[in-house]
């Protein structure tokens, strides 16, 4: 009785479901399904044929090999943070969480841009790279630096919270027992921490396949060596070769699907160990 | 995507004894924490700030404050304002739906609301781009009625709306589910109607997250590159972003005045940051 005097009349919820269910439809959906739609409009040969090219395949080599460097090298320094923020209390603590989720709100253009700055041929350091021979603006460093910017945050953010109220306590009681550092990181934390690291991981990986702006400023757009498959979407469709942009893209969108799936699945199985992060 | 965090270290540790047991790693982590810090975001960030000035103040000025420069932050910021506002009236909409309301595949649509942050940017550019250029599905009805969407600002307005949603969602999600219904129950019982119990019991509750999902999707459209280039037109003084801007300077091989055009887009980060903390601390004393 007293529930359903609190709910809302028949006409308001199906008004109110009706605006939810049209918007996300539209605004989320169609611009999904447009992408599928687009990339095998021509048949299943074009799609194929696009996807197998030369420089697709270089596109997506340079992807995976852009994110297999920058998603660990971030795991490693998020686990680092999450331990010595939840674990210990110092001044500037705020400051430093403050810090780390900064790059979230760095537009992607900047992010890229400043390594432009350092490295650039015009760049702090561009001389001196330059009689080194060495390049990285234009070149797969460039990608892997502007790529690291961007997902800084992603594994920290998700590890704070979660070993922050999990506390010291049982590192503790592993310690006392005679477990050495190590041993306690790895038999205690870590399978404490292993759905929340997974969960930023997945997130880092997303955005790190996913990033465009900061590692178009970085890239120079050199077909076939430095094009990551957004980049290569993006030559694509400025040659209005829309199919083969489209096809390039529904990988990217099948990336998404099963980055969604996967963390929807977390949630829903691993709600209790990811709760923290509420 | 909720930030935790404050500026000051009122956060502490539960069960932390300082001193009287010593838990290693404390340097060994900080170091890297600090490190890693410094060297990706902190060290580059400040060069594009010394880059900025070293033409000197005029110089600075007539690179971040000349009249297409003003244009490109007045297209970026007013229309983050404008798609931020708009999906605090959506978003608040589809929260309310997901946490009230049972209907069949509930988790699939809850699933869809992150499509955005897991879709590239790129890909939801040219997917927008094909839906609204006056030969796509909505694009060709909306041209009819004489609304042009793509190569026009309202195109930047439409990519920002779908980078925005989930940001105000997510943020809402957990505060709606936290809603004391007793309050609710009350003010019914006690004659108010429908209307006026979310205008006076819900809405102010929820003030502070919604906010906080605001300053999320407005920082976020704001410095927004990948999906707005494609549907925008990039046309000077009229659909160019302040990004895109920069980009442009950049191919020109004017890096001080990139620089000066970043300085400001940082200058609004900023800003945002310390907004978001504030409304951090907001929402921490709601809760009590």
């Amino acid at each position: 009785m007293r529930a359903a005097a609190l709910r809302a009349p028949l006409g308001t919820r199906a008004v109110l479901m009706l605006v939810a269910l049209t918007y996300v439809g539209v605004m989320l959906l169609l611009p999904l399904g447009a992408v599928l739609f687009e990339a095998l409009r021509k048949g299943i040969g074009l799609w194929w044929a696009a996807i197998s090219d030369p420089d697709a395949r270089s596109a997506i080599r340079l992807t995976l090999i852009v994110a297999a460097i920058s998603v660990p090298l971030n795991t490693v320094f998020g686990v680092a943070a999450a331990w010595a923020i939840s674990k210990y209390n110092f001044a500037g603590k705020g400051l430093l969480v403050a810090l780390i989720e900064l790059p979230f709100s760095v537009s992607p253009v900047v992010s890229g841009l400043v390594f432009v700055m350092l490295f650039g041929a015009n760049g702090w350091f561009g001389p001196w790279l330059e009689d080194q021979d060495i390049q990285i603006v234009f070149a797969l460093p460039g990608l892997v630096l502007a790529t690291v910017f961007v997902t800084f945050p992603y594994v920290a953010r998700q590890l704070i919270p979660l070993m922050t109220v999990q506390g010291r306590a049982e590192e503790e009681a592993a310690l006392t027992l005679g477990a050495s550092g190590w041993r306690t990181f790895l038999r205690v934390t870590l399978p404490n921490i292993r759905f929340g690291l997974l969960y930023g991981v997945l997130l880092c990986n997303a955005r790190a396949m996913g990033e465009f702006g900061a590692v178009s400023v970085v890239s120079g757009h050199i077909r076939g060596e430095t094009n990551t498959m957004p980049l290569h979407v993006e030559v694509l469709y400025n040659d209005y070769n829309f199919v083969a942009a489209f096809s390039v893209a529904s990988l990217l969108a099948l990336l998404a699907l099963v980055t969604l799936a996967l963390k929807s699945a977390l949630e829903w199985r691993y709600r209790a160990e990811l709760e923290a992060r509420r | 995507m909720q930030h935790a965090f404050t500026w000051t270290s009122d956060r502490t540790v539960p069960g932390a004894r300082p001193r009287s047991f010593r838990l290693p790693g404390f340097g060994l982590t900080l170091g890297i924490t600090l490190f890693w810090l410094s060297f990706i975001v902190l060290i580059p960030l400040s060069t594009v700030l010394a880059r900025s000035w070293s033409g000197g103040w005029v110089h600075f000025l007539e690179a971040a404050g000349s009249a297409r420069a003003l244009a490109a932050y007045r297209l970026s910021f007013g229309v983050a304002l404008l798609a931020a506002a708009a999906n605090c009236l959506f978003g608040l909409i589809v929260a309310w739906v997901l946490v009230r309301y049972d209907f069949p595949a509930k988790r699939l649509f809850s699933a869809v609301i992150d499509l955005p942050f897991a879709l590239p940017t790129a890909v939801a550019g040219i997917a927008l781009t094909a839906l609204y250029a006056d030969t796509g599905l909505l694009g060709r009805p909306l041209a009819k009625l004489g609304i042009p969407v793509a190569y026009t600002p309202l195109g930047v307005f439409i990519a920002l709306l779908f980078i925005g949603l989930p940001f105000v969602v997510r943020t809402l999600e957990p505060v709606i589910a936290e809603l004391s219904r007793e309050q609710e129950e009350a003010a019914l019982t006690l004659g108010a109607s429908r209307l006026q119990t979310f205008r006076r019991i819900v809405l102010p509750t929820l003030a502070p997250a919604l906010a906080t999902g605001f300053a999320l999707a407005f920082a976020r459209g704001a410095g927004e590159y990948g999906s707005v280039i494609f549907i925008a037109g990039n046309m000077p003084f009229h659909s160019e972003i302040a990004p895109l801007l920069i980009v442009t300077r950049l191919e020109e091989y004017d890096y001080s005045g990139a620089a000066a055009i970043a300085t400001v887009m940082l200058g609004v980060s900023f800003v945002m940051l310390l907004v978001l903390n504030l409304l951090q601390r907001w929402r921490a004393r709601r809760i009590g």
